[in-house]
């Protein structure tokens, strides 16, 4: 599934073209990522949470040559699926 | 930010949509991708990630309380990939 199936599955809900539905998608995601960027976690209720995490400078290797590299301090994201997406994922099976 | 303080957000930039309407879509866009998911789809979504299934195999546990041995069930579990834009813009630096 891409974004034009995401804006697929949506535009008739709101009997509007898929041109501005496609407008408000893309709203969505750079608003979420804008929010990411500024250090603001997002929580989607019922679906779940993208938060921010620092990393702070770690000692690394190169699995392949076995080589010791410095990993740079970093911010990260990530996912936390909520209960409910989680046992939504679980149903079909 | 929550759901909430999302539809506000995108609502405020919209010229084309009600609260109501973005409401809707945002409500439909997050339905469709645990939809999606459940059927074992992966979704991509350019410039802010993947989401996708992994398969947890089942195991031998333990109630911690009683300490009975129990097995848990496999399961599916979801994931998120931060795709490249969304990493770099998360890792800049603010002042």
């Amino acid at each position: 599934m891409t974004k034009a199936d995401l804006v697929e599955a949506t535009y008739e809900k709101v009997g509007s073209s898929k041109k501005d539905v496609a407008e408000v998608v893309d709203s969505v995601f750079e608003t979420i990522r804008t929010s990411l960027e500024n250090g603001d976690k997002v929580k989607i209720s019922g679906f779940g949470n993208f938060t921010i995490r620092h990393k702070r400078e770690r000692r690394g290797r190169n699995p392949q040559t076995g080589q010791e590299i410095m990993i740079g301090e970093r911010t990260v994201m990530t996912f936390k699926a909520s209960q409910i997406l989680k046992d939504i994922v679980n149903s079909n099976s | 930010m929550t759901r909430s303080e999302l539809i506000e957000a995108v609502a405020s930039r919209s010229s084309n949509f009600s609260k109501k309407d973005v409401e809707i879509i945002i409500s439909t866009l997050f339905r469709s991708i645990a939809e999606s998911l459940a059927k074992g789809e992966k979704i991509e979504i350019r410039g802010f990630g993947s989401f996708k299934v992994k398969n947890r195999d089942g195991r031998k546990g333990r109630n911690p309380k009683s300490g009975e041995g129990i097995y848990v069930d496999s399961k599916k579990i979801p994931f998120f990939k931060a795709g490249k834009e969304l990493k770099e813009r998360v890792n800049t630096k603010k002042k």
